[in-house]
Parts: C-alpha cells; sequence; structure tokens
C-alpha cells in the first residue's frame, strides 16, 4: 500500500518551446538543460556592427575559421546550466574547505622539509596566474563564441579558472601565515624566473589569438591539458613530503579536470568531425599548442624534477593519445 | 618573528587583482585593444574599489543555495497547477512580454558583461564584470524555466528566441542592447551597469516582479526575491564604474555625461513598455506608472545626481521631458497595441468601468481630458462590431523603433515628429532626446534593422500581414488579437467557470 495524495491534472496543450521542440523532432517534454540552451543566442537581424570590431556582427559565425552547420551540436554532457553548474561547484567546494581545515588544524604544510616547500613555491605557487590567464580566456570565448550551447560552459570555466587560481593563492596563505609575502613571490617567480619564463609567453600569446575556437583548441588541449596536467598530475614527486597534503589541497582541480574535459573533449570531437576542413585545422591548432606546451613546459620540468623534461614529453604524449582519441590527426 | 597577517580586503585583493600581471611578451594594448577608443583616461586602475568582495567559493556556495530554493517552488508551483491562481488570465500577457522582450536582453547583459570581464584592463572590475555576466546567464534560465510552466498552457510565449529576432515591437529592446553590445566597453558599462541597472532598475525589474506578487504568480515572484541579491550586487557595481570614471580624470566627464543622457532617454524610451503593463496589462495594480516614476526616478534619481553633482555631472537632459511623458507614456503606449493588436503576440483589451476609474484617479491631469473617451469610443465600436485595427504599417522612430505616437511636449494633442538629413536621405524621430542620439552617431543609427522598412523591402516573409506573422512564427489567431475570445481566456473559463457564471450575473 503507499500514500497517494490526490492532485488535480490538467493536460498541458503543449509540453516545451517551439524552438526546443524543432530540435526533439516533435513535442515532447524537455530536459531544462535544453530549454535554458537550444537557440537562446539571437541569430538574425542584428541592428548596428561593433565599433570594436567592424568586420563582424556581435554574434557571428565567421570570428572562426572552422565552419559548423549547427553550432548546438557540440552540447555539454554535463547539461550544465546555471543552477546545475553552481550546485555541483558548491558540493566540490564543501570537499575543499574539508581539506583545508584538516590540512590547517594539523600544521601539515608548516611541518614540510625546505625541499617541499621550495618546489611548492616555485612550481605550484606561480600556477594562480596561469589559471588566471585560462580565466581571461574562457571569458573571451564567452563573449565571442557562437551559440549558447558552447558560450554558456565557457563563462562556467572562466569561474573555474578564477576558482582553481584562488584555491592555490590559499595554499599559498596557508604556507606563508596569511601574510601574503609568498604570493608576492611567485608572481615575481611568474614575471622573472626562466622556469617559467616559456609558460608565460605561452599564455600572453594566447591573449591576442582572435581565432576564438583556435582559442579553445589552444586553452583546453594545449594549457589545460598539458601545462595543467604536467603541474596537477607529473610534477606531484616535486613536492615530496607535502605531495600528499598538496593532492589534498588540489583535489578541486582533479575532479575539475576529469569532469570539464568531458565537456570540451566532447566539443572538440564534434566540431572537429563536422568536415575535413574542421578537422584539418582543428588537429593543426591541437598539434601546435600541444607542442608548443611541451616546449615551454620542459624548463619547468627540468627545474622542479631534474630530469631532462622528460615528465614534460609525457605530459604532451598524454595530450596527444588525447587529442587523436578526439579523431584529430597528429 | 611576527608574521603581519592579512586583512580581508588586502587578502580579497590577493585573491583577485593580485593574480593580474603586466604583459611583457605581448603589448597590454594588444591585450586590451578596446578600452581606449572611448576616450576614457584611467590613470591608476588600482584606485577601483572592488565593489563586492566575492571569492569564487563564496559566490558558489550563495548562489547554491539560492538555486536549490527556487527550483523547489517552481517544481511546486508546476505540481500544483499554480497558474490557476492566478488572478485572472490576462495576467499571462505580462509574462508573455516580460520572456519575449525582456529575458533575450539579460542573455545580452551577460555576453556583454563576459565582453567587459575581458577586455576591461582593471582586474577588480574584470571580475565584478565576470560575476555579473554569470548572474545574467541565471536570470535568462531561472526566467526560461519559470516561465516554461506557463507556456505548457498559454500562447505567445513557444517561439520567444525566434521572434525576439524578428516582431517588430521587440526590435525594441532588441536595438536597445545591441545599441549597448556594439558600443566600447566603458560605454557599456555606464549604458547597462549604470543607466539600466542603477538608475531605472527599480522601474523595470521591480514592477514586474511586484505585479507578480499581486497578482499571484507565485513563480516569478520567487525569481524576483532569489534575484534580488544580484541586483543589489549590480547597483553598487554600477555606482561604483560612474564614480570611478568621474574621478579618474577630468576629461571623463563630458564622454561620461553624453552616455548618461543617452542612455538615460533610450531606456526612458523602453520602459515606456513596462509603462503600459503597469498601467493595462495587471489585472490587480501595484501602482500608476506615474507614481512609479515620481517615486524611483523623480525622488531616488534625483538625489542620486544630488549625489553625482560634485563630480560635475547633471541630470540627464530631457528628464523634465520624460516626467512630463509619465502622464501620458502608458496610454499612448497601449493604443498602440490596442490598434495593432493582430501583430503583437500578446492580447489586448479595453480596459473595463473600474478600471477606467482607477486611470482617472491616477492621472488626473491628462486621463479624462486626452485618453478616456477614446477608450470609450473604442469599447462602443467594439460593442457594434467594428473593432479598432490599424491596418496602416506605422512610420517608427529611427532611434527608438517605436511607432511614432508620441505627442509634443506641452501639447498632448499633436504628434511629436523629428527629422535630420544625413547623407541625403531623411531619417525620421519621435523625440528630440532620439533624434539628438542619432545625431550624435548617425554612423550607427542609420545601420537599424527597421521592422517596417524591411517588411516594405520585402525581408519578411510576404507582402501581407498574414505572410509576415507566419514569418514572425505567429500562431495567427492564437498568439495575437484580444483576450476575448482568446484560447488564453477559453482555459481560464475551463478552470473558473463559476467566476465566469459570477460575472456573467453582474
Amino acid at each position: 500500500m503507499s500514500v497517494q495524495i490526490k492532485t488535480v491534472d490538467i493536460a498541458p496543450r503543449r509540453q516545451t518551446f517551439g524552438h526546443v521542440a524543432r530540435r526533439l523532432g516533435g513535442d515532447k517534454p524537455a530536459s531544462r538543460y535544453q530549454e535554458a540552451t537550444y537557440d537562446i543566442q539571437a541569430t538574425a537581424n542584428f541592428h548596428y556592427k561593433p565599433y570594436w570590431e567592424p568586420e563582424f556582427w556581435t554574434y557571428d559565425t565567421r570570428k572562426t575559421a572552422v565552419v559548423m552547420d549547427d553550432w548546438y551540436k557540440p552540447i555539454d554532457p554535463r547539461q550544465y546550466y546555471y543552477a546545475t553548474y553552481n550546485i555541483a561547484r558548491a558540493n566540490m567546494n564543501q570537499a575543499v574547505d574539508r581539506n583545508f581545515s584538516f590540512v590547517e588544524e594539523r600544521g601539515l604544510l608548516v611541518k614540510i622539509s625546505p625541499e617541499a616547500r621550495a618546489a611548492l613555491e616555485r612550481g605550484l605557487l606561480p600556477l594562480r596566474h596561469l589559471h588566471w590567464g585560462g580565466n581571461m580566456n574562457m571569458t573571451e570565448m564567452c563573449q565571442r563564441g557562437y551559440g549558447t550551447a558552447i558560450t554558456a560552459p565557457c563563462i562556467f570555466s572562466a569561474a573555474d579558472q578564477l576558482g582553481m587560481a584562488q584555491i592555490i593563492s590559499r595554499i599559498g596563505l596557508v604556507l606563508d601565515s596569511q601574510s601574503g609575502t609568498s604570493l608576492d613571490a611567485a608572481k615575481k617567480t611568474w614575471l622573472e624566473d626562466p622556469a617559467w619564463q616559456e609558460v608565460r609567453r605561452l599564455i600572453e600569446d594566447s591573449f591576442v589569438e582572435r581565432d576564438w575556437f583556435h582559442l579553445y583548441v589552444a586553452q583546453t588541449l594545449g594549457v589545460n591539458g598539458v601545462l595543467l596536467d604536467f603541474i596537477y598530475k607529473f610534477a606531484e614527486p616535486a613536492f615530496a613530503d607535502a605531495g600528499l597534503s598538496v593532492a589534498m589541497l588540489t583535489e578541486f582541480m582533479q575532479d575539475w579536470r576529469a569532469e570539464e574535459s568531458r565537456w570540451s573533449d566532447s566539443v572538440v570531437k564534434v566540431v572537429a568531425a563536422e568536415s575535413g576542413h574542421n578537422k584539418t585545422l582543428v588537429s593543426q591548432w591541437a598539434a601546435h599548442w600541444i607542442a608548443r606546451a611541451v616546449e615551454a613546459v620542459k624548463p619547468l620540468s627540468e627545474a622542479l624534477l631534474g630530469d631532462g623534461g622528460k615528465a614534460a614529453i609525457a605530459a604532451g604524449e598524454a595530450a596527444r593519445l588525447r587529442a587523436v582519441a578526439l579523431g584529430l590527426a597528429i | 618573528m611576527t608574521v603581519k597577517k592579512l586583512g580581508l580586503r588586502q587578502r580579497y585583493e590577493h585573491m583577485t587583482r593580485g593574480l593580474d600581471w603586466e604583459t611583457t611578451y605581448q603589448k597590454m594594448d594588444d591585450v586590451f585593444p578596446y578600452d581606449s577608443f572611448e576616450g576614457i583616461k584611467i590613470k591608476d586602475w588600482s584606485a577601483w574599489e572592488d565593489p563586492f568582495r566575492l571569492t569564487m567559493d563564496t559566490y558558489w556556495k550563495f548562489q547554491a543555495e539560492k538555486e536549490r530554493k527556487l527550483y523547489a517552488v517552481l517544481d511546486a508551483f508546476a505540481q500544483n497547477n499554480g497558474q490557476t491562481n492566478l488572478s485572472d488570465g490576462r495576467y499571462v500577457n505580462v509574462v508573455k512580454l516580460f520572456l519575449t522582450g525582456i529575458s533575450p536582453e539579460e542573455y545580452q547583459a551577460h555576453r556583454g558583461f563576459a565582453f567587459t570581464g575581458r577586455h576591461l584592463r582593471g582586474a577588480g572590475a574584470r571580475v565584478a564584470a565576470q560575476m555579473q555576466s554569470l548572474d545574467e546567464l541565471r536570470h535568462l534560465q531561472t526566467q526560461v524555466h519559470t516561465i516554461s510552466h506557463y507556456n505548457k498552457f498559454f500562447d505567445g510565449i513557444g517561439e520567444f528566441p525566434h521572434m525576439h529576432d524578428r516582431v517588430w515591437y521587440l526590435s525594441v529592446p532588441k536595438s536597445f542592447f545591441d545599441d549597448a553590445r556594439s558600443a566600447g566597453p566603458f560605454e557599456f558599462m555606464i549604458a547597462i551597469g549604470f543607466a539600466f541597472e542603477y538608475l531605472l532598475t527599480n522601474l523595470l525589474f521591480v514592477p514586474f516582479m511586484s505585479g507578480a506578487a499581486y497578482n499571484g504568480d507565485m513563480s516569478t515572484v520567487t525569481f524576483g526575491f532569489s534575484a534580488q541579491s544580484d541586483e543589489s550586487r549590480h547597483m553598487t557595481l554600477g555606482i561604483e564604474v560612474i564614480k570611478f570614471l568621474l574621478e579618474q580624470h577630468p576629461d571623463n566627464l563630458p564622454i561620461v555625461q553624453k552616455w548618461v543622457d543617452k542612455w538615460f532617454w533610450r531606456g526612458h524610451r523602453l520602459l515606456g513598455l513596462v509603462a503600459m503593463m503597469m498601467d493595462y496589462m495587471l489585472p490587480k495594480k501595484v501602482m500608476s506608472w506615474k507614481e512609479a516614476w515620481d517615486i524611483y526616478f523623480v525622488e531616488a534619481g534625483g538625489s542620486l545626481f544630488q549625489d553625482l553633482e560634485r563630480y560635475g555631472l547633471k541630470m540627464p537632459k530631457y528628464a523634465d521631458i520624460a516626467t512630463e511623458e509619465a502622464e501620458h507614456i502608458s496610454h499612448q503606449n497601449w493604443a498602440v497595441f490596442y490598434q495593432y493588436t493582430h501583430a503583437a503576440a500578446f492580447h489586448t483589451w479595453m480596459p473595463d468601468k473600474e478600471h477606467l476609474d482607477w486611470l482617472s484617479a491616477k492621472y488626473p491631469n491628462t486621463f479624462d481630458k486626452y485618453y478616456r473617451p477614446r477608450w470609450e469610443l473604442w469599447a462602443e465600436m467594439e460593442k457594434e462590431g467594428k473593432r479598432f485595427y490599424n491596418m496602416a504599417l506605422p512610420q517608427l522612430c529611427q532611434t527608438c523603433q517605436i511607432p511614432m505616437a508620441y505627442t509634443e511636449p506641452g501639447d498632448p494633442a499633436t504628434i511629436c515628429f523629428r527629422a535630420t538629413q544625413f547623407q541625403g536621405e531623411t531619417y525620421h524621430f519621435c523625440s528630440d532626446g532620439c533624434k539628438d542620439i542619432f545625431d550624435g552617431e548617425p554612423e550607427k543609427y542609420v545601420q537599424a534593422w527597421m521592422p517596417v522598412q524591411q517588411i516594405f523591402q520585402g525581408n519578411c516573409g510576404g507582402p501581407t500581414v498574414l505572410d509576415v506573422l507566419a514569418w514572425y512564427n505567429l500562431n495567427a489567431g492564437a498568439d495575437n488579437m484580444d483576450y476575448t475570445g482568446s484560447p488564453d481566456e477559453k482555459i481560464w473559463k475551463e478552470w473558473h467557470p463559476d467566476a465566469d457564471a459570477a460575472r456573467k450575473a453582474v
């Protein structure tokens, strides 16, 4: 027997919006993701050319060289809209707070060896600036990209990059007893340490990339795929006795990378699969930025691990395999 | 050794602007190519006061909590058929106007704040703009989800993005936001951040949400309450932007003044749709447009500009004309939509006696003299089976794109026409305010996609009204025309047979 509350049933006259029904192939119940995403961005009859980019309309498919019949093909497998995105991140962040409390209460980062501290200061803390660069790029793709299916997750990703820059900053504040000195030092390292300069050059070069999908490939396969993975996956031995604490404090990044790459990989895969033209371009871009990222991170690999750049090469190899699995010719 | 701990403010600065650096491998002017052409001079971005010190973790936490609560209410509203508890079926037309006219602009604001969130050179300002970009996406998406339930039962809602790009009156809000989006980053911040989100927000957001509260629309008003803390953050950003620009350099004042004048007037024209909604479309009235204008613009706006006077900023040009128009604008707009009801995706009606008396009381200087006789005549014509439709396409103002139906300042019996010659063509305007805006940037406004001209040029599906409605995806006979006799009315009466019988008995 079950409890049955009687409710008034009123038959709806339609299930969803017209534009959503056309995409579903009929008037069927649609998900909140679909209703919040499909065809939201304006596509026609714009009024004025932007002063700052008069060669294009505000929303214009010509802002990238890849061509899609429909920019609502590369949808988000996570089906994020604002609510589900924020709830997911708030949940992940509860673990961050627990982990910081755990490490701070036990003084785990206070007790580490000088070698580990030096490696964190040189190898991890400057990464907050690279995340900040990622934030700039994802925001740019949100504003210049085409179609809500891809631009909405871009602003989520921009927020993620900012959030990760702030987690790294919190690690610095734990290391320097909340004085901020380690963050000032990390900025100096980012700006001056030869081990970081090719990484900085790479991200600065990406800031001026005008083709937004080219930028998407550079950021997701090059920066996230090689540079971030190098630090978070390959450089752990450098952090020596702080390794476990760092792994705890950067759990967010591990979870984020696994989750976001489901989206970013699937977008690359769908766009490349659209045509030979797209595949050629995306493959060239991926090959270029992965190779650049490997070269850029080699000095860091040597500086942190003394490995002659082997870990950098391994990170690049993993990124290439990933790209090949997405259907790219590399 | 004692370590000096950071204060909260310094800690926040490390978390945001401390992340930024002066690029050296690429020139800063190439990384930020759009922040100089407007002529705004910034001496020192570090003087920017972060308007709300939110780190991402706090943002996620607050916003997730708000979303959980909001969606619980939306689910309950749908499960319990909350749409049957509205004050009247007519109310849904407010929701239609909101989703077709306002929500797509929330989306435009989302993309626009992503633009300034990337391209303002100051990192503090960028972070604030990015959070607003996220918030604006939230507003679009939650509005779609809120109104999705109404779409299941009522007409005129289901094609909102398609209509937004095409329908004649929706080009009023669309061109407003296209204007802001095609401007530089500083003008965008003044247009949307200051003029729209600070100066005029109480005349846009609040009337819709209060209207929902008064008319039993529990889901929309819950959205409103949920968005309130976002809106107050946006207001703080808007006021910070204008103060910052004015403090940075005296040369910024004339530029900012010109933008404030422009965006005030453009906002005033856009708000005419809200005025009409408040005075005519809400079955249960909150207050009249005139009352709202007096409270939120004359009083609150007045003291705001008193506060800004120390920077040399003056009240927007034509503020006095706008205040005079507050006695007329809702009536003149409703007259337009009544005449063109066959081409609108919401329903119209002539006010009943009780409503007419309310308008007479709220507008003692104008309603009985200029508008009540016309409404009574039109109601009489309806009774005689001669309901008045205007089948001629109206002339549109080149700037605001509203049909030329507004009257001369000081002379409510004469239609106001203004014109400008530019490159051998004549352009027409509804007001001095709109003409001045055109004259300030004629190369921009000649580009406008003018719905009526586009119909005449054959770009809108064909020569007949039905051709154009089909091109709009407007379901003729259901989405348009009077409420009386509409499928909306039919379904409402099915839910409320007793109310209908009671009305007939009277």
